[in-house]
């Protein structure tokens, strides 16, 4: 009985945060209900609407800023990047500001390019700030217990993710050996297929070796498997889903008072 | 039907093996892995099973563990049962730990990894917390259950092994050779923790191992089996290898007691160092340095080895040296001898240049294969040196007659067995007659034979007088290669010589 205390122990010591109490499953659907009215319309208040709401909600996600902005860096650097090719090629409309070749900047293509950078960012940093925290354990915990999913191809994928830490030491000592064996001066193309086909040798014997390490611990027997650690869904994930449909409401009324709302393809 | 497992699984007390008949032969070979085997162990036996490379062993063990496979794996002959029924439908109470730590690990903290077992047979809840705690307990692991298994020795990887099986509270217990892919103290953490639990008496003992002495004086029983099928030997530990002793150490056990044929060597009067570092400090990574201010140095022409624990950097230290890890900060020198009209820091120097002058062996041969036959494998490196054709099939004939390799000549380097891949290892850094090898972790895993032939393969180099660096926990190396000794603690560095 003492290990079972112990173990709700840990569990809550390293866990404090509101967001920390929403199970991963919910998680996943909150991402959902998020990006598909994002994905359905393209103008910029809904999206700056989004964004705003859920940078107000950042403190109950219990990370902190800095390796907040560090994990978001790719989609930051991304949504502008989205945006300036819009600008230069989109579909010109209204005043035309610029021109060179086949770049026109329009404002029709300024107004586009903005709505798509904030869009890329309401649709990135919400998945992020989901997800930076969750324990790849709990999501398939989730995944088996809640959604259903089979849980043979479930902690098989679980099981065998944890392997690639493995891979990259493996990667490491091939390319230090390559060049220990005098193939480190020319034909690094060439080095990278023989050093990937290796890899994947090595993956499926390593593949092999877990699977029977697997069934050796009963996995796959007939009998009904148990969940040492329940998932379960509470008041936490309800609120949780009730916010993020609030977001999506409030960011599509505003694009609708405000005139700007358009669905895509029209 | 479920139930019936279930209730099984808890507590049936130790198994009876009964094999009658039994054979295994693999699917796509023509030769018999086992076959007429007939044997009986008695519930609360302790067998150690031996024999030589290819004996069938590990297809024995699997084969009483159930995963050996159905029909498209091999097909089998006679019969095979664990307290009366096919092992494949008694798993859960049947436990087995093999030899590679890395592979066993599940889960990514070590309470739900422990717990995995116990899931898969429909153990409730509160009872699997019990178990886990009572299994770490009872391996000696004292660690939070959040605690990340990547982060554990390969000692602990393999008491996490074990404690995942006696959580599972088997009936018949098989390790697969457990601690071969362990340094010292981890061979003795296995040891330890298999020794407490073989106290209760509440399961029967299987286990394969190389090293006899680590196992002889927890076991009841030593069964020998024979190649050419059925039993060698079988008794209690002193009789069986009074009786066959001298048999299974040609045949490559490590048996107690026989010493090993190599002559002792005079270590040389030079202390001219071939390679010298200053304020060297080293590290994979920038940002984490393993050992600081290392002042060593490799004396030309003889045999030095670098020991300490796990984590002091050893491996670290041998990269480093032999110029394929950039030093963090201080310097790696070569001698003038060694360099020649090349700058003295081997890390500056081209991949080819450094063929000639230090040869490295890594830990495990098939991170340096890259060719598909093992004749291609050894002219790699006299190919990049842009060495002619007829000298290059010249050169490599001679090493595959050297290193016995000729009748493996065709064959894929990934397709060879432990022993012969460890050989072709080193044979392709000796095709290019490096000054300098350097070796990390040579007889990992080695039985006794190929440890021999191995050892006595430096000797030759060493006479030829080119300059040995192995990385080692093995005491046989550090005597019969060990004429200097560098010694790392996981801060501090202590050079002595010997």
């Amino acid at each position: 009985m003492t290990a079972v205390v112990h173990h709700d122990e840990d569990t809550t010591a390293s866990r404090t945060a509101p967001l920390d109490r929403v199970n991963p499953v919910t998680r996943l659907l909150a991402v959902l209900v998020l990006s598909i009215p994002l994905l359905m319309t393209i103008d910029w208040v809904s999206a700056s609407v989004a964004v705003l709401l859920e940078a107000a909600l950042f403190p109950l996600s219990g990370l902190r800023l800095l390796s907040f902005l560090k994990r978001a860096l790719p989609v930051l650097v991304f949504a502008p990047i989205g945006g300036i090719s819009m600008l230069l090629y989109a579909k010109p409309g209204g005043a035309e500001f610029w021109s060179f070749g086949f770049m026109r900047v329009t404002e029709n293509s300024v107004e586009l390019a903005i709505a798509v950078t904030i869009r890329v960012l309401a649709l990135g940093l919400p998945t992020i700030l989901l997800f930076s925290r969750v324990d790849p354990t709990d999501l398939a915990d989730g995944l088996s217990q809640i959604v259903r999913l089979p849980s043979r191809f479930v902690l098989g994928v679980l099981a065998g993710a944890r392997m690639l830490g493995l891979f990259v030491e493996d990667w490491r000592s091939m390319a230090l050996a390559r060049r220990a064996r005098g193939l480190g001066d020319r034909g690094a193309i060439r080095r990278f297929a023989s050093m990937a086909f290796v890899l994947l040798v090595f993956a499926i014997r390593r593949g092999s070796k877990l699977a029977t390490a697997m069934e050796a611990r009963g996995f796959g027997s007939p009998i009904e498997r148990t969940w040492a650690r329940p998932s379960r869904l509470g008041l936490a994930d309800l609120i949780a889903l009730l916010a993020t449909v609030a977001i999506m409401v409030v960011a599509l009324t505003a694009a609708m008072l405000a005139g700007t709302f358009s669905v895509v393809g029209q | 039907m479920s139930n019936g497992l279930q209730s099984a699984a808890s507590g049936a007390g130790p198994a009876r093996v009964v094999i009658d008949d039994w054979g295994w032969r693999h699917a796509g070979r023509r030769a018999w892995a086992v076959r007429d085997l007939d044997l009986v162990i008695e519930p609360g036996e302790r067998v150690l099973l031996l024999g030589a490379s290819g004996a069938g062993k590990s297809t024995l063990i699997h084969a009483l563990a159930g995963v050996l496979g159905g029909a498209d794996e091999g097909e089998s002959h006679g019969s095979l049962l664990v307290d009366g029924v096919a092992p494949e439908w008694a798993r859960g109470r049947i436990g087995l730990v093999l030899q590679d730590p890395d592979s066993q690990v599940i889960l990514s903290k070590v309470g739900d990894d422990v717990a995995f077992g116990c899931e898969n047979l429909g153990v409730p809840r509160e009872e699997i917390w019990r178990r886990v705690g009572d299994s770490l307990a009872a391996v000696g692991l004292d660690l939070p259950l959040q605690h990340p298994t990547s982060a554990l020795s390969g000692g602990q990887k393999q008491r996490l092994a074990l404690a995942g099986v006696l959580a599972m509270q088997p009936s018949l217990l098989l390790l697969d050779e457990p601690t071969a892919n362990l340094d010292p103290a981890g061979v003795t953490e296995v040891r330890d923790a298999v020794a407490r639990l073989v106290g209760d008496g509440g399961s029967t003992l299987v286990v394969i191992e190389h090293r006899v002495e680590v196992w002889r004086d927890l076991m009841t029983r030593v069964i020998v089996l024979d190649a050419d099928g059925g039993v060698l030997a079988d008794g209690p530990p002193d009789e069986v290898l009074d009786d066959v002793g001298e048999r299974l150490a040609a045949a490559g056990v490590w048996v107690p007691g026989i010493p090993l044929s190599l002559p002792p060597r005079s270590a040389p009067a030079t202390h001219v160092p071939v390679l010298t570092t200053q304020s060297l400090t080293i590290g994979r990574h920038r940002a984490h340095a393993v050992q600081r201010d290392l002042d060593i140095e490799i004396p030309s022409g003889s045999a030095t080895v670098v020991v300490g624990p796990n984590g002091s950097g050893k491996s670290t230290l041998a990269l480093t040296i032999a110029g394929l890890l950039p030093e963090l900060t201080g310097t790696v020198a070569a001698s003038a001898a060694l360099a020649g009209p090349l700058g003295s820091r081997p890390i500056r120097w081209r991949s080819t240049e450094l063929l000639t002058r230090i040869g490295t062996v890594f830990q495990d041969p098939e991170h340096q294969f890259v060719a598909s036959t093992v004749r291609a494998e050894l002219a790699v490196a006299l190919q990049a040196l842009r060495w002619s054709r007829s000298a290059i099939d010249e050169r490599v004939s001679e090493i595959l007659d050297a290193l016995g390799l000729t009748a493996l000549a065709e064959a894929n380097p990934f397709s060879l067995s432990g022993g012969q891949k460890r050989r072709l290892s080193v044979a392709t850094v000796l095709t290019a007659s490096p000054a300098v090898l350097v070796l990390d972790e040579p007889t990992f895993g080695q039985d006794r034979r190929t440890w021999s032939s191995l050892v006595g393969l430096l000797r030759t180099e060493l006479e030829r007088g080119a300059t040995v660096v192995s990385v080692t926990h093995d005491a046989g190396v550090i005597e019969h290669l060990g004429d200097h000794r560098i010694v790392l603690e996981p801060t501090v560095t202590r050079v002595s010589a010997a």
